[in-house]
């Protein structure tokens, strides 16, 4: 019996041609994707690198919301060009709390891996509110409403034990005080700016928008593009540490 | 007769069961949308209250309207095909095409003419270019899918479609699924995970319609009075259980509460990345590439009334095309925090599956051997055709792409868009408006209105597509090279916005090109409705040649 006529057994009989079809198409994704969780170059731990603050991660979630990965990714490549352009390439635990990652596959703005400090926070706030009033022959839209609405964090300690179950490290104490963490880091010399800044190290905690009287989105979004590439300190990096 | 009319009427498992199903879903919506967090997702959750009742209240109906015996499966020693949700999901892709289109549109002219934006939340770029997506991948594509194949799984297996409610199930709640999907991105309610949107309880749903339309074609599969399966067959079926495999995968998520659209994916950061474009690339290969190679493998021979040119080459092209396509999504990765393995695997693979696509463009197009002529009179063959030639352009170019090389300079720019819209202008639109074509006349049984103006159609999207794919290459390619050169100095020498304003010429080409081809998809879409809906002049003359169809 030639091979061809073998192949019968899929044509007349349609579970042997859908199990015959589940087989062949899991043993790519199986070895492509199973290695990731295990392999050390994948799973390292980087001093510098900690999950998002509240207002950190409210700010990250308005950039989901808004579909900024349209056009910008947030992953530095490994080529010349890009890291005297961006900065360090980025690593693969600087994304390790992002759910979703957001490297994004289409440059239409800049990379944004490392804009944290690039800009002043006047500067952001007027770029999402008329990108043109800086950058004049920008093509990107204009996002007034960040900073006219007031930003809903009711919830947001639920976001974070979320995360805690999805296995980010957040504590207890993080998530009892998600809600006052998101107020205190939006306000510029708060008294408990020291306790956030010990439950989130290098958090950044100033009015933002330049509106103090409110917490507004763009208060949110501003605190998680200035906090975008800074954890890990690149002068004490060791990029030898994971070649065996 | 009599012992027929004796049969009590009662109500099948089917109708009790999907009413009192679709009762409780009406009345859970309720209690969400009360206690919803944000109002977006309390009016998603009234649209599912609204929607689940009229549902139930139409199997209510339809119940009391139908006779008490069930519809026979075969009448007069023929099958008794099941059209009806075969004809809703006609008119929706026409519909959801030109719409997505029109949508894309929007979006190219936002890019060159920013003010385009409005300052408006729910048109601003980044919830409009992932609503023209979803609306031509998946309501255009996705119903050309589902019509096509629960057409061809009837036709190719002499049988019935099994179920029912179950194909009416499949198709009014995939579209009700892109009405939520889409209408969610307006209001910001996404996951942001390119080509995978939609938010939990979207996906939810869309879960159960997907399993329901697997059971239903399996079904009909089994049903079938052929001994083999045909190819055909094997592509939509390929393509149906791996998109469930991938959508399960890719989405699994927690919501943060059943009040709350808002959910946090299980995998995170580089494992999310792999997973995502596991995902995303085979949602190229198995929704638009293996789908539509199941209407390849139909309509082609269909229409050019000759059988499939190689039999053993369909069957080397099924396995190899579905067991490679899997490896390719790191190629989306190049020079990323991914492991260097993973990404050389993907581009080996990548590279590899040039073959198995070459493969299937030449059974497509040898299936022409002895009708080419019929390229110079049949402009829907001809429209079939070219649309396997773009398959065979775009499955050379992208192995070209994946190579680390190359997609070191691509990567990031236009040239992916042009790419991508070469295989889902050329290749996805044409093999579709193609089936539509024959699937049309043949649902309704009247002859096509106009060929003359399929043949407008044709040479007008044409022209567009050209006018789009060389714009996207001049300034992929531009832009690619802009970010990465030098002085003599050694500084770079471009800002990042001066390549931003290099792209306009380019973008307003390609709006151009994108508004031809809409205009193209206008055409069509008058065409199918006069030939639905056929003048009084016209009439007499289509029901005659629909008559003598039929007499045939």
């Amino acid at each position: 019996m030639s091979l061809w006529a073998r192949h019968a057994i899929f044509e007349k009989n349609s579970i042997v041609l859908l199990i015959g079809v589940l087989i062949v198409i899991s043993i790519g994704g199986i070895v492509e994707i199973a290695p990731l969780f295990y392999l050390k170059n994948t799973i390292e731990k980087v001093d510098g690198v900690r999950p998002y603050a509240p207002l950190e991660l409210a700010g990250r979630n308005i950039y989901v919301r808004e579909g900024c990965y349209n056009c910008h990714s947030q992953m530095v490549r490994t080529l010349r060009d890009e890291v005297e352009r961006y900065g360090h390439y980025s690593l693969a635990a600087e994304s390790m709390y992002d759910r979703p990652f957001q490297w994004g596959s289409k440059r239409t703005g800049p990379d944004l891996a490392r804009v944290g400090g690039k800009y002043s926070d006047d500067w952001h706030r007027d770029h999402l509110n008329a990108p043109k009033s800086v950058v004049p022959s920008t093509v990107m839209p204009a996002y007034p409403w960040l900073a006219r609405a007031d930003l809903d964090f009711r919830h947001i300690a639920t976001d974070l034990s979320v995360q805690a179950r999805l296995g980010v490290p957040y504590t207890p104490e993080m998530i009892a005080n998600a809600v006052r963490d998101v107020t205190i880091q939006a306000t510029t010399d708060h008294a408990d700016a020291d306790a956030l800044v010990q439950r989130y190290p290098k958090a950044q905690a100033r009015d933002f928008d330049g509106n103090p009287r409110r917490i507004t989105e763009a208060d949110a979004l501003i605190a998680y593009l200035q906090m975008l590439g800074t954890q890990v300190d690149f002068t004490r990096y060791d990029d030898k540490a994971n070649i065996r | 007769m009599s012992e027929a009319r004796a049969v009590a009427k009662s109500m099948t498992l089917g109708e009790s069961g999907t009413a009192i199903a679709l009762g409780a879903l009406a009345f859970l919506s309720l209690v969400v949308a009360a206690r919803a967090h944000t109002p977006e997702y309390a009016f998603h959750a009234y649209l599912f209250s609204a929607a689940s009742l009229i549902a139930m209240f139409a199997i209510l109906y339809r119940y009391t309207e139908r006779r008490s015996e069930p519809i026979p499966p075969e009448l007069d020693d023929k099958p008794n095909y099941n059209m009806g949700p075969i004809k809703f999901a006609s008119v929706a892709s026409m519909v959801w095409g030109i719409a997505g289109f029109t949508v894309g549109l929007i979006a190219a002219l936002q890019l060159a003419y920013p003010v385009l934006n409005f300052d408006l939340p729910w048109l601003s770029f980044g919830r409009i270019r992932p609503l023209h997506t979803s609306a031509v991948i998946f309501a255009f594509g996705g119903n050309v899918l589902i019509a096509t194949s629960l057409y061809v799984v009837q036709r190719t297996s002499r049988a019935r479609l099994v179920g029912d409610i179950a194909p009416w199930f499949v198709v009014l709640g995939y579209n009700f699924f892109i009405v939520i999907a889409g209408s969610g991105y307006l209001l910001g309610i996404t996951q942001s995970k390119e080509y995978a949107e939609p938010e939990w309880y979207a996906d939810l749903l869309l879960t159960v319609v997907w399993v329901v339309y697997l059971l239903v074609f399996l079904g009909t599969l089994m049903r079938r009075k052929e001994p083999h399966i045909y190819v055909a067959n094997w592509f939509y079926l390929a393509f149906i259980v791996t998109i469930a495999v991938l959508h399960l995968g890719n989405n699994a998520a927690i919501p943060v509460s059943i009040f709350s659209p808002k959910s946090y994916i299980v995998w995170s950061g580089v494992q999310d990345a792999m997973v995502q474009w596991w995902y995303g690339h085979n949602a190229v290969g198995f929704f638009l590439t293996a789908g539509f190679l199941g209407i390849m493998y139909y309509f082609i021979p269909k229409r050019a009334d000759r059988p499939v040119y190689s039999y053993r080459l369909s069957i080397i092209h099924f396995w190899s095309l579905i067991f490679i396509y899997i490896w390719a999504g790191p190629h989306h990765l190049h020079y990323t925090a991914l492991p260097d393995w993973a990404q050389t695997l993907g581009m080996t693979f990548s590279v590899i599956l040039w073959m198995p696509s070459w493969g299937g463009m030449i059974n497509g197009i040898m299936t022409l051997s002895g009708a080419w002529d019929k390229l110079r009179t049949d402009p829907v063959l001809r429209m079939m055709v070219v649309s396997v030639a773009f398959y065979g352009m775009a499955t050379f170019e992208g192995p070209l792409m994946s190579v680390k090389a190359v997609n070191s300079l691509s990567h990031y720019t236009d040239w992916t868009i042009g790419h991508v819209h070469s295989g889902a202008l050329g290749w996805v639109g044409y093999i579709s408006f193609g089936a539509l074509y024959c699937l049309v006349p043949w649902l309704w049984n009247r002859p096509l209105y106009s060929l003359k103006l399929v043949n407008w159609h044709f040479w007008i999207s044409t022209l567009g597509i050209v006018l789009y794919i060389s714009a996207m290459w001049v300034s992929g390619i531009l832009q690619g090279l802009m970010w990465r050169a030098y002085t003599n100095l050694g500084f770079l020498e471009y800002s990042f916005i001066e390549t931003v304003e290099a792209m306009h010429p380019f973008y307003a080409i390609r709006a151009l090109g994108g508004s031809l081809f809409l205009a193209g998809a206008l055409i069509m879409a008058w065409n199918l409705w006069r030939t639905v809906y056929p003048r009084q002049a016209d009439a007499p003359a289509a029901i005659a040649s629909a008559q003598t169809a039929i007499a045939r």
